[in-house]
């Protein structure tokens, strides 16, 4: 069986190319099991999705522990504990990082034997949740990786998963998935099938015996107040709303009652502020607005302008 | 008739086209909102005739279904965890009405803490409800048994809804190959809903819901509830005989592999199943005499093929993926009464708790409570209920406290 693990970021089209890969083992005739896995949903945060191949029906089920072939489309994963990039790999598990820095360079900083292969793709790309067309890449370099799916089987599959996305999105997706594929061409089947784990040898579960604790200790409390705070959920923002100061009329309280974060305070001036920190870009405020004095500004957009402060509209007086 | 790659979230909204339902009243929660996601999208593309409508909560989604279901049309509903209790007083409720539907539960464990990962214990908290339970090991089972569901709900004999029960993440959002009926051939095996007594209509006034005085009737409805149920069991064999016979997939009340000759026995519910007949092929392939039994209904319970594909063997592991607080595992509880007195039950009934919040069961714990259970057969003395849980994962536990710890003496209260 072939067990393979894709790593990303949300947005980067992990789930998708997990699909299209899945899809191109089953044209080509194999049993085929694919799923994303993800905690909250959003942009930015690491997700990984896997697929499983094999000749006969898989009952295998959940997270893939020993990998064959492990593909990451955004090296800022690796150094990254809770993403899990590195779970089980061991010598024979081939490791694919998408990445500006050599194969050598990844051998020396994470110390580990087996073959290391990189796929320097949009290496100028700064905005890490939008990679274009990385997912598309990872699944064409995955497919040649595992030597034995005919370049077809990834076509159809690429049309078959995207097609109800129009002929545009098929194109691109087809276009990176087939240059990555070539690029792979020295490395054909270099991923090869893992074995089952076998019952006669295994490493015993060292099981703990759970012992009865106070619901001081055992109850899940969070005990400092306000942490919440901490937390920037304004990083989950891919539209950023920007009060122009010279329509705002002051009214002192519809965009900030209804910003459903609690994002907008007004100060004693009736001049509302939005938190960015932690305003997740619904843009309610934007809408609710009577003088429309908020507008939606892409936020990469809007972070290029911050990186000029002169050029930012509405700046407060 | 096509094979195809379906999440079991896409092979439920399948088995509600497929089965041609009239009525959906939705609400949505992870990891089930990609169901009624599915449907709304067919229904705006027009792929399925069916009247789609968002409820304000699931206690007001149940009561719609109920509601519709008393007019004799055929409803499909789906839900998952907080969102199946929330809607707890309705499922027993409705089930005194005696409406027939079907409502596809995505299990995810409970709060609290709260996790979006899979575990029973919400559809645990239903099984006394009178909703009928189907447990799903695959996606196929998904779509099959939500085209059974239906034929189980509305037989005359039994009257009663039915929850299709599958597993978060590890079915819900996995693609595996499925093959999609064709929509005549579901037709023909569902068949129209013949509603009979059911007839609910606008300005034609009826009472579903009355109340009783006294225990004397009241014991009549609930105990009518309950035989309706039990009667569900032979009418289930006839229509997964017929099933069989249709489609050429075989779904006995109790599944099993490699159980004939086996000595021990793994003992488990939904798609976590399939990973113990992995590891059944493991072990057989190490010498164990050992195989897997895996019941699909859990209401009405399949005592009697327990009981004979149970007989005369010497070990049984159940591996629970819920926990009664107080009493431990559920289906261990449940099938220790099941065996309880007769001459050929196993003597060893060894109890595992496993899978709770979507927490993986590795090869290896299936192949160490093998060796556990060996023990306790070659020993004749049961081992107590065992939490899979490591080292490891207590330690993960111990940091958090250590911040706990930190965080506590920081605001100054006594760590």
């Amino acid at each position: 069986m072939y067990r393979i693990r894709f790593h990303g970021r949300g947005g980067q089209g992990m789930k998708t190319a997990s699909r299209i890969l899945g899809s191109a083992f089953f044209e080509a005739g194999y049993e085929v099991q694919d799923a994303p896995r993800y905690g909250a949903e959003r942009r930015g945060a690491p997700i990984f999705a896997y697929v499983r191949a094999a000749r006969e029906p898989i009952n295998e089920r959940g997270i893939i522990q020993r990998p064959d072939l492990v593909i990451v489309a955004d090296d800022t994963l690796v150094a990254v504990p809770a993403a899990g990039v590195l779970a089980g790999v061991s010598a024979r598990s081939v490791l694919l990082i998408n990445s500006r820095d050599a194969a050598e360079v990844w051998r020396h900083r994470l110390n580990i034997d087996g073959p290391i292969v990189t796929l320097p793709v949009n290496t100028g790309v700064e905005d890490r949740a939008e990679l274009p067309w990385i997912g598309a890449s990872c699944a064409g370099a995955a497919a040649r990786l595992v030597g034995v799916l005919p370049r077809q089987a990834l076509v159809h599959a690429i049309e078959t998963e995207l097609g109800g996305l129009g002929d545009d999105v098929v194109g691109h997706n087809l276009e990176n998935a087939l240059a990555a594929w070539e690029l792979m061409a020295p490395q054909y089947g270099l991923a090869s099938e893992g074995g089952e784990p076998r019952a006669q040898e295994y490493q015993r579960p060292d099981w703990a015996d759970l012992a009865f604790e106070t619901a001081r200790i055992s109850a899940p409390t969070i005990y400092a107040a306000a942490n919440s705070v901490e937390v920037r959920t304004g990083l989950w923002r891919t539209l950023r709303p920007v009060i122009d100061y010279s329509r705002c009329n002051r009214c002192w309280w519809v965009c900030s009652t209804f910003c459903p974060d609690g994002a907008i305070s007004v100060d004693k001036d009736g001049q509302p502020r939005i938190d960015y920190d932690h305003c997740k870009g619904c843009m309610v405020c934007v809408a609710q607005c009577p003088p429309h004095a908020i507008a939606a500004v892409p936020e990469h957009q809007a972070q290029a302008e911050e990186a000029q402060p002169a050029d930012i509209p509405g700046d407060p007086p | 008739m096509s094979r195809t790659l379906l999440t079991g979230n896409g092979a439920a909204a399948w088995g509600a086209r497929l089965a041609q339902v009239d009525y959906i009243p939705a609400f949505p929660i992870t990891p089930q909102t990609e169901i009624i996601e599915t449907l709304a999208q067919w229904i705006d593309t027009e792929r399925m005739d069916s009247r789609l409508v968002t409820l304000e909560s699931e206690h007001s989604m149940i009561t719609a279904a109920g509601g519709a279901a008393a007019t004799g049309v055929r409803v499909f509903s789906a839900t998952s965890s907080q969102g199946l209790l929330y809607a707890m007083e309705m499922l027993y409720t409705v089930a005194g009405w005696r409406t027939p539907f079907v409502l596809v539960n995505v299990s995810r464990g409970l709060a609290a803490p709260i996790t979006l990962e899979a575990d029973h214990n919400d559809v645990m908290a239903a099984r006394d409800c009178g909703f009928l339970q189907l447990h799903c090991a695959n996606c196929q089972e998904v779509l099959d048994n939500t085209l059974i569901a239906y034929r189980l709900a509305e037989d005359e004999r039994v009257r009663l809804p039915v929850i299709v029960n599958l597993d978060g993440f590890y079915l819900s959002f996995t693609r595996e190959p499925v093959v999609i009926p064709a929509a005549e051939q579901a037709a023909a095996f569902v068949g129209p809903f013949n509603p009979s007594s059911i007839h609910f209509r606008a300005s034609a006034p009826e009472s579903q819901a009355v109340a009783v005085l006294g225990g004397a009737p009241y014991s009549y409805f609930r105990y009518e509830l309950h035989l309706a149920a039990q009667n569900a069991l032979p009418v289930y064999d006839e229509i997964s005989a017929e099933f069989r016979t249709r489609f050429g997939r075989d779904y006995p009340a109790v599944d099993s592999y490699c159980a004939g000759d086996a000595e021990l026995v793994f003992v488990m519910l939904g798609s976590f199943a399939t990973k113990a007949r992995a590891a059944v092929d493991r072990l057989r392939e190490a010498g164990w005499a050992i195989g897997l039994v895996q019941p699909r209904l859990l209401r009405p319970f399949p005592e009697q093929p327990l009981q004979q594909l149970l007989a005369g063997k010497r070990g049984v592991a159940v591996i629970d993926q819920n926990l009664s607080m107080g009493k431990g595992g559920v289906l261990h509880t449940e099938l220790a009464a099941a065996l309880y007195g007769h001459p050929d039950a196993p003597p060893v009934l060894a109890s595992f708790i496993g899978g709770l919040g979507g927490r993986d069961i590795s090869d290896e714990e299936f192949f160490e409570i093998a060796r556990v259970l060996q023990a306790a057969v070659d020993t004749g003395q049961t081992p107590p209920p065992r939490l899979l849980y490591t080292q490891d994962e207590l330690m993960e536990i111990r940091k958090l406290q250590a911040i706990a710890h930190v965080e506590r003496k920081e605001l100054g209260g006594t760590a």
